[in-house]
């Protein structure tokens, strides 16, 4: 089981007057899906990026009894993904952020394979969300940290996405937090939702 | 030949052109008068100190005396470069940065060009060193301002990207690459349009001031060339300096992005 094992973790954003998130133990199993809700501004996605180690944090995360301490920043969020709510496009096409192309990826995402000759530019915010899970998952992630990857999108393409990711979480036994304000999505995908409070606790909410 | 020499009401004359601009941006509530009231007052008091303090230092012909000079030109330089960002590094980065490498390229290309190319004796001569020196400076600090302005704005404005970059597994120098590029070129910017416009649209200032003095147009011409190619090497060796390390400021240990280092 490659598990995401978080233990004492505190964001420490510098210039935040009150740090959002308590030191936080928690465990992400692999093949499994773990839901994240809370009120807005209450640290969901602080405490992604601390995992992620996008921002200062005290306290210990491992992946695979591997803790990310004894590697570099690039090599561990190679391995564990964050997928943040706005997603960055800096080439001209799309095709030019892949670094290798998983046709059938993008097909279960409703995209044919000229997708990669489209102009950024063109491209919508439910668009870019669905390619942007798809960017990620091309790089072979080991653990994913969803920051509401359907937020932008209709019904019919958020179950391509909850598909797509349950597809990748089972075949690669990837541990996955997903952020999701809607609690029938939560329930539909998850055995155990953890609720984030405003005074960045969390507490696990039972089923 | 003798240099025609200007009076006071001359260089009153020429004042009145910048006070009728000021007047005229204060008329059209531009909200730059008052910098530029205050730009043309520094240049007369600077300028008239550098000629008192010139006509002593070259009289004394002493090389501490010409090393406190540049060290004194090389602080104002890095304080101009500081103060001339929008969004500048805190503490004291924001002065070091501009300043050390002003010093890497400024000083070490003057100190090429007086010991191997001009050769002066001694290699001191502050006839040639601080002439050569404040031109190297000048040039430098525009392009690294320039240079560092752009970073430091761009990684603020693109920190979407930045960010998305290093959660795809990408190293810090590999999300920022496309901003350092652009920093560089936008610092070689105005010494690569000087040497691009030299003769044809512009009379550069110090052949110019050489031609007024009586010097032949001839080795007014070689001297120039000189300068310019000494002002586009330190220019460049500045700028890269600058926001090579400018970049690696932004990123911490872990390879984050630390945009709260920005003022």
């Amino acid at each position: 089981m490659a598990d995401l094992v978080i233990s004492n973790l505190q964001s420490r954003v510098p210039g935040m007057v009150v740090q959002r998130l308590v030191a936080l133990n928690l465990c992400l199993h692999g093949a499994e899906i773990t839901g994240l809700n809370g009120p807005s501004g209450s640290g969901k996605s602080l405490l992604l990026r601390a995992i992620a180690d996008l921002d200062p944090s005290t306290g210990e995360v491992s992946l695979d009894d591997c803790s990310r301490a004894s590697m570099a920043g690039h090599e561990w969020r190679k391995r564990v993904a964050y997928l943040p709510t706005e997603s960055g496009w800096w080439f001209e096409t799309v095709g030019e952020h892949f670094l290798q192309t998983d046709i059938a990826c993008l097909q279960q995402l409703g995209f044919e394979a000229d997708v990669l000759s489209w102009k950024v530019t063109r491209i919508s915010s439910g668009e870019k969300q669905r390619l942007a899970l798809a960017r990620i998952l091309s790089r072979r992630p080991e653990a994913l940290l969803l920051d509401e990857p359907t937020a932008s999108l209709d019904a019919s393409h958020t179950r391509d996405v909850e598909q797509l990711v349950s597809d990748y979480m089972r075949q690669r036994d990837v541990p996955v937090f997903w952020v999701s304000h809607d609690p029938e999505q939560l329930k539909r995908l998850t055995r155990r939702v953890m609720i984030i409070q405003h005074d960045g606790s969390i507490k696990e909410q039972g089923r | 030949m003798n240099v025609i020499s200007l009076s006071a009401i001359d260089l009153a004359i020429a004042a009145s052109l910048v006070l009728f601009v000021a007047l005229l941006q204060w008329r059209m509530r531009l909200g730059n008068t008052q910098a530029l009231l205050i730009a043309g007052l520094r240049t007369v008091a600077q300028l008239l100190l550098l000629g008192l303090v010139l006509k002593i230092v070259f009289a004394a012909n002493d090389l501490y005396w010409i090393a406190l000079m540049s060290l004194v030109m090389l602080l104002a330089a890095g304080r101009e470069v500081m103060v001339r960002q929008k969004r500048r590094f805190i503490g004291s980065w924001g002065f070091l940065l501009g300043t050390s490498s002003m010093f890497v390229s400024a000083f070490s290309v003057t100190l090429l060009a007086l010991v191997v190319i001009v050769q002066p004796d001694p290699w001191y001569l502050p006839q040639y060193s601080i002439p050569l020196l404040g031109m190297l400076l000048g040039n430098t600090l525009n392009g690294i301002t320039l240079g560092l302005d752009n970073l430091t704005r761009n990684a603020w404005e693109q920190r979407t990207i930045i960010d998305g970059r290093l959660a795809l597994g990408e190293t810090w120098s590999s999300a920022i690459s496309d901003i350092r590029h652009d920093s560089i070129r936008v610092g070689m910017i105005p010494i690569i349009n000087a040497m691009s416009v030299a003769g044809l649209v512009s009379l550069p200032g110090m052949m110019t001031g050489q031609i007024l003095a009586g010097t032949p147009p001839v080795e007014a011409v070689k001297y120039q060339i000189l300068i310019m190619f000494l002002v586009a090497a330190g220019t460049g060796l500045g700028t890269i300096t600058a926001i090579v390390i400018g970049c690696r400021r932004l990123f911490d240990d872990r390879e984050r992005l630390r945009l709260d280092r920005l003022g």
